[in-house]
């Protein structure tokens, strides 16, 4: 095993950016408000610091492009490279290729979490987040708690069995909340559906801190991640505990996971259409899987929400729908075109 | 977590509150006698002494003519007036034909069929009528002389209809209704969801010479991009989420980017009674009245 805390082409990095940035500047010039695309740029290099251009556009559009159109382009980057991070994570430390940042139960705790704060207090309500964000650590701690409980030892495989039986728990007592409060059914949904926030920059400044640490905890862990790839034994004989790195990764990617459901709800199918795209063009190997997933998860996500308020404008569809529209068929044609078989 | 059972309601939601195709124009009412008589389609035997209304708009039509000594049981929303409130409670989004049955009602009345609820009880025997929402006022008059030739009360329904209309010309009669339209976004959530000109409140809205932004959606219930909003700078903002979600001119104006709708900016937002801007009862004269008052000045 080499050494070195990552292993990147040049090539696959500079694919990746060279995509993140397109999908950037594609995401801040389509909208619904029909802006001019060169003026929007015009406003962004204004709003720099040092440089005084005059863009051409109004107070009006000014606002639009600084306080609903960039913060909205910036939390969907921030929200997919999480979530494809934290699958990316998943499916190392669990060694399953079905592995996504939902796993332990974090969607279901999120989302009774949140229909609690949305029938308590309104979709309005700033408790929103911070009930979702809850309500994930809350399932993942009773998870974890659960699977040391029957499995004495943490294997992987308890620890995925307790994650699915507190999921099923949550989800039935999510649905019963929801179904005897049918006057904010409505909300409920939007948030299920998964949206990214329209509240300027607040979703931007409390997802931010969370992905970065959980980030850089977790890329310092990908050689971690490879050496567990050999198997438990053979990573023990290597000196690595297999339960403290599960652990560590698992703590910083439910984390992470938690930190994005809260502002955005539930967005499906990042997390494993983005990394499983990325190993069958890098190969097995995390410590170029996770990064480049952060990368592309980034750009596949802020595409998705261009989509997503395009394709019906000036009326919205829920994120989680393209995502998965788009994701499942994308996903197919990856595998399809690829000789490789999806391994671990 | 079940995505596709979540879409499938939503969608089923959407369009039970799309329907408005009115399909029930002014029904074969009452050949003025007695009962038995035919009513939608619906045979009913003698007059209802124990009505079911899982529809919050049709239990104050209910009271409203007179029939409220007759409601047995409504549903979680009715509660308006406040005798609606007292009586016995059910959920109109999982009506429980059995539930229903148990209180032998003599009339059922449905805004919303979640499954076969209206051909259970039918099967039986419990006349059940199922009202899709109107699509404008006309609709909306004909409704309630449905639901007076259901109960017997025909001419109390007819009063109230005759009323209502006075009223609203009454209000209509010298408002100063420019030429170009005043443009408005509605406000049914925090998260954007709107109405199109085409629905109901819409042509009531119509009828103070006022015109949704949505239209351009080509949908009745888009869910609007906040930047859509902001960009088309309406008029008037019509909050219709101030009960359930606190919205007012303060929380819109802390919204990022909201205080540049110049609506906010002059105070040109509407806070409506979520329930009385969400029926099509007698009180929508109370909604035609508010807001032709804060558009034109006071009545």
């Amino acid at each position: 095993m080499k050494g070195g805390l990552l292993r990147l082409r040049p090539t696959h990095l500079m694919v990746g950016l060279a995509a993140l940035a397109g999908a950037l500047l594609l995401g801040v010039m389509v909208g619904p408000a029909g802006l001019s695309p060169g003026a929007v740029l015009l406003e962004i290099v204004d709003a720099l610091p040092v440089l005084e251009v005059d863009s051409g556009l109004g107070d009006r559009a000014a606002v639009i492009v600084s306080e609903i159109r960039l913060p909205r382009v910036v939390l969907g980057a921030l929200v997919g490279g999480t979530l494809s991070m934290a699958g990316a994570a998943y499916q190392g430390v669990f060694r399953n290729p079905l592995a996504d940042p939902y796993l332990l139960g974090v969607a279901a705790g999120a989302g009774l979490g949140a229909t609690l704060a949305i029938v308590g207090a309104g979709s309005g309500s700033s408790l929103v987040p911070v009930a979702a964000f809850g309500g994930a650590v809350l399932a993942v701690a009773a998870a974890y708690g659960l699977g040391a409980a029957a499995g004495g030892r943490r294997t992987g495989v308890t620890l995925l069995l307790a994650g699915v039986a507190v999921a099923a728990v949550l989800t039935a007592a999510q649905t019963f909340v929801q179904q005897q409060n049918a006057d904010s059914i409505r909300e409920v949904y939007s948030w299920i559906l998964g949206r990214l926030g329209t509240t300027g920059w607040d979703e931007v400044r409390m997802l931010a801190p969370y992905a970065v640490v959980s980030g850089a905890v977790i890329l310092l862990h990908a050689r971690l991640l490879d050496v567990l790839a050999l198997g438990e034994e053979e990573a023990g004989a290597l000196g690595v505990d297999p339960a403290r790195v599960r652990a560590t990764v698992v703590l910083a990617a439910t984390l992470a996971t938690a930190a994005a459901v809260s502002v955005s709800g539930l967005i499906g199918f990042v997390g494993i259409v983005v990394p499983h795209t990325v190993r069958l063009m890098t190969g097995p190997g995390y410590r170029s899987i996770i990064p480049l997933s952060m990368v592309g998860g980034a750009a596949f996500l802020v595409i998705a929400d261009v989509a997503a308020r395009t394709v019906a404008s000036p009326a919205e569809v829920p994120i989680g729908v393209v995502t998965a529209f788009v994701g499942g068929p994308f996903f197919v044609a990856v595998l399809r075109s690829s000789r490789r078989v999806v391994a671990l | 977590m079940a995505r596709v059972p979540a879409l499938v309601l939503t969608l089923a939601l959407t369009a039970a509150a799309c329907g408005g195709e009115s399909g029930q124009s002014a029904s074969s009412a009452a050949e003025s006698g007695g009962f038995p008589r035919t009513v939608q389609g619906v045979v009913i035997p003698e007059e209802p002494e124990s009505i079911v209304s899982t529809s919050a708009s049709h239990t104050e039509i209910l009271y409203a003519i007179g029939a409220g000594s007759a409601v047995k049981a409504t549903d979680t929303f009715s509660d308006h007036p406040a005798a609606a409130k007292a009586t016995e409670k059910i959920d109109a989004f999982n009506v429980n034909v059995e539930a229903v049955a148990t209180l032998e009602p003599d009339l059922v009345i449905l805004a919303f069929d979640p499954g076969d609820v209206t051909e259970g009880l039918a099967a039986l025997g419990i006349p059940t009528l199922l009202f899709d929402a109107p699509g404008n006022i006309g609709d909306a008059y004909a409704q309630i002389e449905t639901v007076g030739a259901a109960t017997g009360h025909e001419a109390e329904a007819a009063e109230l209809v005759a009323a209502m209309e006075s009223d609203i010309d009454q209000i209509l009669a010298d408002l100063p209704i420019p030429t170009a339209p005043w443009s408005y976004f509605y406000e049914l959530d925090p998260t954007g969801f709107s109405v199109s000109s085409e629905t109901f409140v819409g042509s009531l809205l119509g009828m103070l010479g006022m015109s949704s932004i949505a239209d351009a959606a080509g949908e009745p219930f888009p869910q609007l991009a906040a930047e859509f909003v902001i960009d088309a700078n309406p008029d008037f903002v019509l909050l219709a989420d101030t009960k359930c979600c606190g919205a007012s001119l303060v929380t819109l104006g802390d919204r990022p980017g909201w205080d540049a709708l110049t609506a906010v900016a002059s105070g040109s937002v509407i806070e409506l009674d979520d329930d009385i801007a969400s029926r099509w009862g007698p009180r929508l004269v109370d909604l035609i009245r508010t807001v032709a008052g804060e558009v034109y000045g006071a009545p």
